[in-house]
């Protein structure tokens, strides 16, 4: 029988198999951690005298609630809750022999943009992290998806979990984005089009001539938002994209186990006549770039639009009413960085806009590589003096303004265009108004001061 | 984990669509290393002003919801992200089931492993429970029935494996460490996933 590209992932992991009575064991080839979800369940590995099964398969970083002056960050931490955490995640690590991408580590950098970089996340795995966001290595073709606290001891101490099989959806994507319109911008339509909740209970397989067209990093930024529209993962099937990627990097395989991998991972791919429980269809060349509106990231529309009707809540919150056009929107904070769009690409977007530009007097811009690797590779192109010459702040990497857990927010009542992934009340500090775009139109906010369609500057 | 059988409580009414854990719990009070006392921090953006008193105009600061067990919440409660930081302050707060039309999938899991029963109805109930608050429900998981006033009652569906740990009040890890021959077995015959194998 045909199977889906999910199916024969899921089948390939299983340690037991589902019943009526209990969920299926399923394998887990990689498991990423991180400071703010992994502290308690590694006291539950104490409580009961237990050892990580596989650190071999585990890589820690530091990123959510870490500096990203280099001052705090290479100085001496504040004492706080904070750096307690910090703190945490290190002995953690050293006690139970996990490998750590430290503060002080070249590799360091947000969870989801080092396990890629790193060529750790492979096509076919099934990759966790206590973090929604572990979507964003379904690019590869891997099953990869956000678990909860008490989920990252059960992999630390089994290397599996318990889980029902979920159902599938493909998102087929057709036609080519036009010039001046982001994967970011395609992500966001797909949210619009599902509803925050419209994935709730599926894997998303993104299929389609768009989705053959993009980098790594699109895809990345792609498959990253996929639980914003409530959906548990979203995945690619390998290409010879994913395989120029991979191909080199540090835990990608090499020389002969290279070549087998490659026969592998050439037969990942959802067969003809494979039935999805659910599908829907865009086309990507009629899109343009996208803005939200609203308090959650289904609330999106076409920057040149005006905003839709809406919960009343959500728009009393963002100070913004029914029928109003956004562009000309006055703004206070731009942010280009977080797990949707903080890779060198994304980089080069924003300075593309950037260069030779100034940042509109009292806008506050932020620019936050998504790893110190980015960061290296991003200086040595110069785009550090682009944003720095235009008047941005260049900061290191973490996950920063994205959850504001770390010192970097947005003021109460501002307005911020952001390239993160989240528009939630408080989101980006207590009171902020996040507008979440692509890093074209947060830079051409930021030269603006005002929400501003990115196409004019290209 | 207290073993959940049966629970009668009055309802808290949150009709809002859409809850998301950065509403159950901003993450600024994610700094912790341990689980407790969370329920302090329970949706902080609408239980408190600005000066840090309770807002009187939030429901779940009204006399009457003082001491409700359940949560009846508009669609879609608890989506974004994974934080089980979010279960966590709802049980510290005294929460013991949510009731709604969808609740998201992380949030659900979170929530079964740690006391929480989420209850799924249709429109129709649920539309009766948003427009009745303070009501006395029966939640019970024996006969996996929903028992509201005048008798009416109604079936809900739960993982029978989760509505076995929630009555047994035990936790999943033992049923996987059960199952570590298994897993043996697995990393054996499955040489095809090589370890990253990672050198820092």
């Amino acid at each position: 029988m045909p199977q889906t590209l999910f199916d024969k992932i899921w089948q390939r992991h299983q340690v037991v198999g589902e019943s009526a009575s209990a969920p299926a064991t399923v394998y887990i080839d990689l498991h990423l951690v991180h400071e703010v979800t992994s502290p308690q369940a590694f006291s539950v590995l104490r409580e009961r005298g237990l050892s990580v099964r596989r650190p071999d398969r585990t890589l820690a970083t530091l990123d959510h609630s870490t500096p990203t002056r280099a001052a705090e960050l290479y100085g001496a931490l504040r004492p706080g809750p904070a750096t307690t955490q910090i703190q945490t995640l290190q002995k953690n690590c050293a006690d139970f022999g996990v490998p750590l991408y430290d503060l002080d580590s070249r590799e360091r950098g947000i969870v989801h943009v080092i396990g890629p970089e790193l060529g750790a996340s492979h096509p076919g795995f099934t990759i966790v992290c206590g973090d929604s966001h572990t979507s964003t290595h379904g690019a590869f073709g891997a099953l990869a998806f956000g678990i909860g606290t008490t989920e990252v001891g059960h992999v630390l101490a089994t290397q599996c979990l318990l889980q029902r099989r979920p159902k599938t959806m493909a998102v087929n994507v057709n036609g080519r984005l036009a010039p001046g319109v982001s994967a970011k911008d395609l992500i966001l339509a797909i949210i619009g089009r599902l509803g925050v909740g419209g994935g709730t209970g599926h894997v998303l397989e993104y299929r389609g001539e768009a989705i053959a067209a993009l980098s790594m990093e699109q895809r990345m930024t792609v498959c990253n938002m996929s639980i914003e529209a409530g959906a548990r993962a979203g995945l690619v099937a390998p290409d010879d994209t994913t395989l120029e990627y991979l191909h080199g990097r540090r835990f990608a395989p090499r020389g002969r186990d290279w070549a087998a991998a490659v026969s592998r991972w050439r037969a990942l791919r959802s067969d003809d006549g494979a039935v999805f429980d659910r599908s829907v269809e865009l086309d990507a060349s009629a899109l343009a770039p996208m803005i939200t509106y609203g308090t959650h990231p289904g609330m999106v529309m076409p920057i040149d639009g005006t905003v839709p009707a809406s919960q009343r809540s959500a728009l009393d919150y963002m100070g913004l009413s029914e029928g109003q056009r956004l562009i000309g929107q006055p703004v206070d904070v731009v942010f280009v960085g977080s797990c949707t769009n903080s890779r060198l690409s994304d980089l080069r977007d924003a300075a593309r806009v950037l260069r030779g530009r100034k940042v509109r007097d009292g806008v506050r811009a932020l620019v936050v590589p998504g790893s110190q690797q980015v960061k290296r590779d991003a200086e040595a192109e110069g785009l550090h003096e682009i944003f720095l010459s235009a008047g941005a702040q260049w900061r290191e990497s973490g996950c920063s303004m994205c959850i504001a857990m770390n010192g970097d927010a947005v003021g109460s009542g501002q307005y911020s265009v952001s390239t993160s992934n989240r528009n939630f009340e408080g989101r980006q500090g207590r009171g902020a108004r996040t507008l979440l775009a692509s890093p074209m139109t947060a830079a051409a906010a930021a030269v603006t001061g005002r929400v501003t369609d990115p196409r004019q500057f290209l | 984990m207290e073993p959940f059988v049966s629970l009668t409580s009055r309802t808290v009414v949150l009709p809002a669509e859409d809850i998301d854990t950065d509403q159950i719990i901003p993450a600024r009070f994610l700094t912790t290393t341990t689980r407790a006392g969370l329920g302090q921090h329970l949706f902080s953006e609408w239980r408190y002003l600005d000066d840090g008193t309770p807002d009187p105009s939030f429901t779940m600061n009204m006399r009457q919801s003082q001491g409700a067990q359940v949560l009846v919440a508009g669609h879609n409660f608890g989506c974004g992200s994974s934080r089980e930081h979010a279960p966590w302050a709802l049980y510290d707060f005294g929460i013991r089931v949510v009731i709604s039309t969808q609740i998201a999938d992380i949030f659900r899991s979170n929530a079964q492993k740690n006391g929480i029963v989420p209850i799924l109805v249709n429109d129709e109930i649920h539309q009766w429970l948003l427009t009745h608050p303070d009501v006395a429900v029966t939640v019970d998981l024996e006969s996996m029935t929903l028992r509201l006033p005048g008798a009416r009652q109604v079936e809900f569906e739960l993982d029978p494996f989760a509505r076995h740990c929630l009555m047994q009040g035990v936790d999943q890890l033992g049923f996987l460490l059960a199952q570590t021959s298994d897993v043996d077995a697995f990393e054996r015959d499955q040489p095809l996933t090589p370890a990253i194998a990672v050198a820092s």
